[in-house]
């Protein structure tokens, strides 16, 4: 818990202190950055809760450049000495820097998307309701003589930015992230589901809780299966993760044109240039982005929601609805200025979200429709094992289960799988309805000849 | 978890090495702010004071205070260009106090003043009340004896903060020079440094104040073959290090020959980036490894992350007793099998150790962050599982009276809970070197260097890549291999252990980011070992055509 500086101020307040900031520069070009906001959270295992705990914050940071060289420099008080001498001490900074060859002069003014993904419900969550939230997760599974551990966390901020070439941007954005783990008492079941919002009121734990509860009692007993090709349904807290790489975020994570180009992505071409405009998988895969999607709003530019990606763009790039992959062709790759600069496109800003198209079928539908096959709850640990084919290894967790003519008939020992998403993506046989998962809309996928190279004994 | 940077997790790793991890509330300040004098270790005194009396009024049976000063610098490079020089400091206090039986902890940025202290402690104990409705049973603390006023400093030759940021950045460029001439079409480089200033007060009367110093040179080197339009990289095989400036300094002493070269308390990063420059390159033409079982002879460079992964977690109480259910997992090596105390961890040759007081190890502290002096202990002997590594409230579990001494927080922001110690493979006690190791293997490989590393939520099966991979045929080493990944299931793993090189041949590994706890905390750690050799471990092709 952080007791100074609970501050969510408007747009108008920020505006006041960057223009202020800015009053005080005399570099070449300028920028602040000015970010503040609380953060809570509720922690809980073995039935009880473990840690809870909330910290605010409200930092500046000043970036001044001199030609190709620049300096940063922080800070979180406000008054207007403190914000004069830091503007000074970026200027020390950047005249002492090195040269950054790769140095692009700031932008001006830029058009945002009219996007407020802020939730007054979010913004007024308090430890009782965070207890509360606890509470229902941990009551029906006490009930039950089941066992869970869960995390919740809630955040309310702001972002604004402004330079010396009279750009400004602003954004506020609430988000509330939830998973739970149930186990049985004798420790040989285990089931998860996650949740995330941007409005708490979306959220029932309960109802979560509920599902991973079903699926620790139904993981009790699971049977060993050799190894090897199957038929898999993945839910997508399988493909996404808000905690763990991803085979879907892996992916997302590599469409960067400068890798592209240099000849160290899944996106280069043998003897050099990039399969931009290649089909690569499913004619059925088409991912997009769209800040504005109202189950998924985000920052209208990269320095909110954008961080997810490596930093869309903390310089004032708009976000906007682009879209990545159609109907199995790489439609886009994301690029830094400076590189845009270099080649001659447009700087496509890395995404801060993204939505994969899917169908109308539900779960339970994709599983009726399945004649053998698997159910990943999730996947576990993955990490890259070929960056050039976009291997990865991981294993499957907290609820797997085989199907057989239509229905799940037993669950099972969980696997290690070694797999691209390339190849998985290549190997679509049915898609199911998108849901929220970590900030981004994703169907459960059903995929033919997915990789399981061993067994694991974990529960 | 091995976290080692959140780019890395989405995949972004490809080209090098991106963003560091850094510590909360860090703000950006000049380089030789990080030489400033901290606080005066009286006027701590006094803030600490100052919130365990507030505390205990408020009916605190218990508090400590971290008062934190966190100070980083990075310097980051590819080929001929300075890509960024980031100059942090993070300073806070953090109160933690048992009320009513439960704990609570409040912390504050920038804290200068009594009044700012006694207001978070203030604030930890009403957490403290508010959550006691939600206990099961009371947090038993196990007893520690004060120690008064001490203070630990790493014994550091050179503080990295002093060395001007122009020697730094001519060394990267020189590097980066070295590898493009020898090969590489890409390389990144970069030297992260760490200082934790740290002052811990309980009112069990400790007040230590202690000086960490942590350093990481590494570079990502990448040679392209246009014809296959294939990508080779090579990673820095230093390790990071609880050293200061000195450790860029190698002596011939420090330096282990073979089919590379690796290192020991020194490391020669110009020396070990032309070899990758080459090594990069010659991967486009090794062999792709025939899947099957192969005798792996897994240097320490290698085999430190598999200590981590599969001794180093499992045998964390926190984990075994399921407090990181949701998230890091639980554990194989479960009460009833310490409690059988014949449970084979692994082979007889295999002795794990923790130890928080090893020299030029990341873990190494003088006394942990609540206040108990650290040691070392066994984890495994002989081969059997003998111990876990636990904290003040835990111990009672595993009927030990005191803590072992592994509580950590990664900042004054976070609250401390167990964390790893260093956890390592004991040196074998009969005379062995790598070349007569390797003499007696028929059909092996030879593994050089961490790489790919996943395992399960209780740690059985796990799956290993690396860096440099040799094939090794009746004794002889037959030529590079390339595709390599083992899998294999921790207890069938140790217990395929069948020699471990002798203490000329130890040498350390670690990670900087390893991450546990909702929110996550990044803690650094290192594992020893000597050369060891596994026995018919499964090996998979990893090679894809997309």
């Amino acid at each position: 818990m952080n007791l100074k500086k609970m501050a969510i101020l408007t747009k108008a307040e920020a505006k006041k202190i960057i223009d202020k900031v800015l009053s005080y520069a005399k570099a070449d070009e300028t920028s602040v950055s000015l970010t503040g906001g609380r953060r809570g959270n509720i922690r809980y295992a073995r039935n009880a809760v473990s840690t809870s705990g909330e910290s605010t914050n409200l930092s500046l940071a000043v970036t001044a450049v001199f030609g190709k060289k620049s300096g940063t420099a922080t800070i979180n008080e406000f008054d207007d000495a403190a914000l004069e001498k830091t503007v000074r001490r970026a200027e020390e900074i950047a005249r002492l820097a090195p040269e950054n060859s790769e140095y692009m002069p700031m932008l001006g003014p830029q058009t945002y998307l009219p996007i407020d993904p802020f939730s007054r419900n979010t913004e007024n969550i308090t430890p009782d309701y965070r207890a509360q939230a606890a509470f229902d997760s941990l009551d029906p599974c006490r009930k039950q003589n089941l066992t869970a551990a869960g995390y919740m966390e809630d955040s309310t901020g702001f972002t604004a930015i402004g330079n010396s070439k009279e750009l400004f941007a602003y954004n506020r954005e609430t988000s509330v992230e939830f998973s739970v783990t149930v186990r049985t008492a004798d420790g040989m079941g285990s089931g998860y589901a996650t949740r995330d919002v941007t409005d708490t009121s979306k959220l029932n734990t309960r109802e979560a809780t509920e599902i991973a509860m079903q699926k620790a009692q139904a993981s009790v007993g699971a049977r060993a299966i050799e190894p090897g090709k199957y038929t898999v349904i993945l839910e997508p807290a399988a493909l996404v993760a808000n905690t763990d790489a991803s085979l879907l975020l892996a992916m997302m994570g590599s469409m960067d044109a400068r890798n592209a180009e240099e000849g160290r992505s899944f996106l280069s071409k043998k003897g050099g240039g990039t399969r931009l405009g290649e089909k690569l998988m499913d004619e059925r895969v088409t991912i997009y982005s769209d800040p504005t999607n109202p189950e998924i709003p985000t920052s209208p530019f990269g320095g909110g929601g954008g961080g997810r990606f490596g930093g869309g763009g903390a310089d004032g790039r708009p976000q906007e609805k682009i879209t990545w992959i159609e109907k199995g062709v790489i439609k886009n790759m994301y690029y830094s200025r400076y590189w845009a600069d270099k080649k001659g496109v447009k700087a496509t800003p890395p995404p801060a979200n993204f939505i994969m198209e899917g169908g109308t079928q539900s779960l339970a539908d994709m599983i009726k429709s399945t004649e053998k096959g698997i159910l990943v709850t999730r996947f576990w640990y993955i990490r890259p094992v070929d960056p050039q084919t976009l291997l990865y290894t991981g294993l499957t967790r907290d609820g797997t289960f085989y199907i057989e003519n239509g229905q799940i008939k037993f669950p099972v020992k969980n696997f290690r799988f070694n797999e691209s998403p390339i190849i998985m993506l290549n190997n679509l046989e049915a898609m199911g309805k998108p849901v929220r998962i970590g900030g981004n809309l994703v169907p459960p996928l059903k995929i033919r000849d997915f990789t399981f190279t061993s067994l694991s004994d974990a529960v | 978890m091995n976290r080692r940077n959140f780019n890395q997790l989405i995949g972004m790793g490809t080209a090098g090495i991106l963003l560091p991890n850094l510590p909360a509330f860090s703000r950006n300040v000049a380089p030789e702010a990080l030489l400033e004098k901290g606080m005066d270790v009286a006027l701590k005194k006094r803030l600490a004071d100052a919130a365990m009396n507030a505390a205990k009024s408020k009916g605190a049976t218990y508090t400590d205070v971290r008062i934190g000063r966190y100070l980083n610098q990075f310097v980051i490079t590819r080929e001929d260009k300075v890509q960024n020089i980031v100059n942090t400091e993070s300073y806070g206090v953090g109160v933690r106090v048992i009320a009513d039986g439960c704990w609570g902890f409040a912390a504050v940025v920038d804290a200068k003043s009594e009044a700012d202290l006694a207001k978070a402690a203030e604030t930890a104990v009403a957490i403290a009340k508010a959550n006691a409705k939600l206990m099961k049973e009371p947090v038993q603390l196990a007893p520690q004896k004060g120690f008064g006023e001490v203070s630990w400093k790493a014994p550091i030759k050179k503080n990295a903060f002093e060395v001007p940021i122009k020697e730094k950045v001519d060394l990267l460029m020189s590097v980066n020079g070295a590898a493009m001439k020898n090969g590489a079409n890409y390389v990144n480089s970069v030297l992260f440094m760490v200082n934790e200033q740290k002052y811990f007060a309980s009112t069990d009367g400790t007040y230590a104040d202690q000086d960490i110093h942590r350093i990481w040179p590494i570079f990502n080197v990448t040679a392209i073959d246009p014809k296959t339009g294939k990508f080779e990289t090579r990673n820095a095989l230093s390790a990071p290090m609880g050293m200061g400036y000195e450790y860029l300094q190698a002596n011939p002493s420090d330096k282990i020959t073979g089919v590379t070269t690796r290192y020991n308390m020194g490391y020669d990063m110009l020396e070990d980036v032309t070899a990758a420059a080459k090594q990069a390159r010659a991967k486009h033409s090794a062999k792709s490894v025939e899947a099957g079982k192969y005798d792996l002879v897994l240097d320490p460079s290698h085999l430190w992350l598999t200590i981590h992964e599969s001794v180093g977690h499992p045998l964390e109480l926190d984990r075994v007793l399921g407090y990181e259910a949701n998230f890091a997992g639980t554990s194989f090596a479960t009460l009833d099998k310490w409690q059988s105390k014949n449970f084979n961890y692994g082979s007889k040759q295999v002795n794990l150790i923790a130890d928080k007081t090893q020299v030029g190890s990341l873990g190494a502290v003088g006394y942990d962050d609540e206040g108990v002096k650290t040691k070392k202990w066994d984890l495994v002997r002989d081969g059997t599982l003998v111990n876990y590594q636990a904290i003040r409230d835990q111990v009672h579990i595993i009927g030990e009276k005191e803590s072992q001494g592994c509580c950590y927080a990664d900042n004054w922001s976070s609250v401390q809970f167990q964390r790893m110690a260093n956890v390592s493979l004991e040196a074998g006690k009969t005379p062995l070197s790598v070349q007569d190791m390797i003499k007696d293997v028929k059909k092996g490989i030879y593994i050089i260097g961490d790489g790919s590393f996943s395992i399960d939520q209780q740690r059985y099966n796990f799956q290993f890549g690396g860096q440099l991979f040799y094939e090794i045929k009746d004794g002889q080493i037959a030529g590079m291999l390339k595709d390599v990944a083992y899998q294999s299931n921790t207890q069938e793993f140790w217990n395929s252990c069948v020699q471990v090189c002798d203490e000329k041949d130890y040498r350390l590994g670690g990670s900087f980011f390893d991450g546990k706890g909702q929110p996550s905390q990044s803690s650094a750690v290192s594992h020893g070992s000597s050369t060891a050799r596994f026995n018919g471990v499964n090996v998979i092709n990893t090679a894809r055509k997309i």
